[in-house]
């Protein structure tokens, strides 16, 4: 498939804010529970929550880019019953209005107890927080899904591929958190930081497993299946346009096997290694440009893996596309 | 249940894109708007088309085959570009089986296309929506054309009659026979989209030769060569002499 920019900033952009939204409410969640001791303030939840408002912002914005008419986009929620994509319409601005609320509440301090044990105070705020989490990760299962949902594009017809999405979000996610925290909670940093590598790590494993399943994948359509002949030597002569069509340019991505090489290795450092070797080191020290450089640099992993995955996936059509 | 369909004769179809032709000439007309093309007589010309005829050659010089293979939407009974549509725009009607864009609902997310293994949708770079054969579906039922002209485009443009047009739900249809006695069969049957178009298999006229129709071995017109067979070879077979 051609990799759209559009798609490639909107899936990774909300991976980001979703995970660090989800770092944020796991952390009020740990701290209700006593298990986490540092006082965390609501202003620290409010703005944390205004920066993947900001995220989700920026997905939002990069997404009607990728349609042809932005302006009728209300209507793709209509079919919810079928569509994932519907589905995902949906979810996304779902979660944004949960993520927005749970940073209301923080930022008017408009939070109540509700509920009170012996060791512990529930406050309002976590219960939405919480719904959120539900909503991130529904969001995160519709957008897998409208990949993993087309069975003959085989390399995403896999759970590997819904789990990879939020694998990725949830590291990008924490990288993020980490980096906020170092600018406005200095002791946090520890905690969001080894949760980071933790979930850098996973997704390195998932992701990897998707890879080299992807290499053992034995394709289901052939030449002989999409014209019906029954011969092993079929070569295409022409394919009725010279110049092109919107069916060489849609799902070839168009750049040789060196650069694909080259997108794939480079992803998987600058998506896993690079990052948790800088965060280590930004721990360490608690430097914050360290940090600031992991998580950069982690996006612009997220950015080659995402064109990667894209590009990597090999569509049917193209059997009758393969010559002119 | 209708389910209208074309029938493509690959055993007839000579690739002179008569069909490709005529389809654009009549759906860039209509009233959806024109199928734009861009540069075209320029250096990459492309354009929208709902159909092509593409060539293949199968097996090995000296020992191969031409083949013309037009695909345009094959109107699937289980169409997977239809559920995946985010806006109802994509649908398959149920009084006929045509699947069908409504322009005027449709957001351009290509989404269908993506669901669609043949690659049969293509966007209108000028209008931003997806696009695919109709069946003429403008054209199939106007009661002021004759009715022997209520017909796709690509089936009234076809010279060798390579393109049926008719209801494969329907038993009796020209197009059902064909399938049935011609050997009719659907594009990637794996993904289980139960194409209705279907194809002609391209078939060797073939006779069979023995050598003594060639060279007869009791030609009467040869009667020089003739002689009297002896009491003992009396055939039944041919009695002339008698």
């Amino acid at each position: 498939m051609h990799p759209a920019f559009s798609v490639i900033f909107l899936t990774t952009l909300l991976g980001v804010g979703q995970g660090m939204f989800i770092a944020l409410v796991f952390v009020q969640l740990l701290t209700t529970a006593g298990i986490v001791q540092t006082e965390l303030t609501p202003e620290f939840f409010a703005y944390g929550t205004g920066v993947v408002l900001v995220f989700v912002g920026l997905a939002l914005f990069a997404s009607f880019f990728h349609l042809g008419h932005p302006e009728r986009a209300m209507r793709t929620v209509t079919q919810w019953k079928t569509s994932w994509l519907s589905r995902e319409v949906i979810a996304l601005p779902a979660f944004g209005v949960g993520a927005l609320l749970y940073g209301v509440i923080h930022f008017f301090s408009w939070d109540f107890i509700l509920l009170e044990t012996e060791d512990m105070l529930v406050q309002f705020s976590l219960v939405i927080g919480l719904l959120g989490i539900g909503l991130s990760i529904t969001l995160w299962i519709c957008t897998g899904m409208i990949y993993a949902c087309i069975k003959f594009l085989q390399e995403w017809a896999t759970p590997l591929t819904v789990v990879n999405f939020i694998m990725l979000g949830m590291a990008s996610g924490y990288t993020a958190a980490t980096v906020y925290a170092s600018f406005v909670k200095p002791e946090m940093v520890q905690f969001f930081a080894w949760s980071a590598i933790l979930f850098t790590v996973l997704a390195a494993i998932t992701r990897i497993s998707a890879l080299i399943r992807n290499l053992r994948i034995k394709p289901k359509s052939t030449p002989t299946t999409a014209i019906g002949i029954r011969h092993k030597k079929i070569v295409q002569k022409s394919q009725g346009a010279m110049g092109g069509s919107y069916n060489t340019r849609e799902y070839f991505h168009g750049k040789s096997d060196g650069f694909i090489s080259l997108i794939k290795w480079g992803f998987l450092v600058l998506t896993f290694v690079v990052p948790v070797i800088f965060l280590i080191l930004g721990m360490a020290e608690t430097a914050m440009i360290a940090l600031i450089i992991a998580a950069a640099v982690q996006y612009v992993g997220l950015l080659a893996e995402r064109w990667y995955f894209f590009a990597d996936s090999n569509h049917p059509q193209n059997i009758y596309y393969q010559g002119v | 249940m209708t389910q209208l369909a074309l029938i493509i004769d690959l055993n007839v179809c000579v690739g002179c894109s008569a069909c490709v032709t005529s389809c654009k000439e009549w759906n860039t007309s209509g009233e959806a708007g024109p199928m734009t093309d861009f540069n075209a007589f320029g250096k990459d010309p492309t354009g929208t088309f709902f159909n092509r005829v593409q060539t293949f050659e199968v097996g090995e010089y000296p020992d191969t085959e031409t083949i013309h293979f037009p695909k345009s939407c094959l109107h699937c009974e289980e169409p997977p570009c239809v559920p995946v549509c985010p806006t109802g725009a994509s649908y398959k009607r149920a009084e006929d089986g045509i699947v069908l864009v409504d322009y005027d609902k449709c957001v351009g997310c290509k989404y269908c296309s993506w669901a669609c293994p043949y690659g049969a949708r293509e966007i209108d770079e000028s209008q931003k929506v997806m696009k695919k054969c109709t069946l003429c579906v403008d054209r199939i039922y106007d009661t002021s054309l004759p009715e022997d002209r209520r017909k796709p485009a690509c089936v009234l443009a076809c010279p060798t009659s390579a393109r049926i047009f008719g209801d494969v739900h329907d038993e009796n249809s020209e197009a059902s026979r064909l399938i049935r006695e011609e050997g009719g069969y659907q594009l990637m049957p794996e993904w289980g989209t139960k194409p209705a178009n279907h194809y002609l298999p391209r078939k060797k006229q073939k006779i069979n030769l023995e050598s003594n129709d060639l060279k007869r071995v009791d030609n009467p017109l040869k009667g020089e060569n003739f002689t009297k067979p002896g009491a003992d070879d009396a055939t039944l077979e041919d009695a002339s002499w008698i």
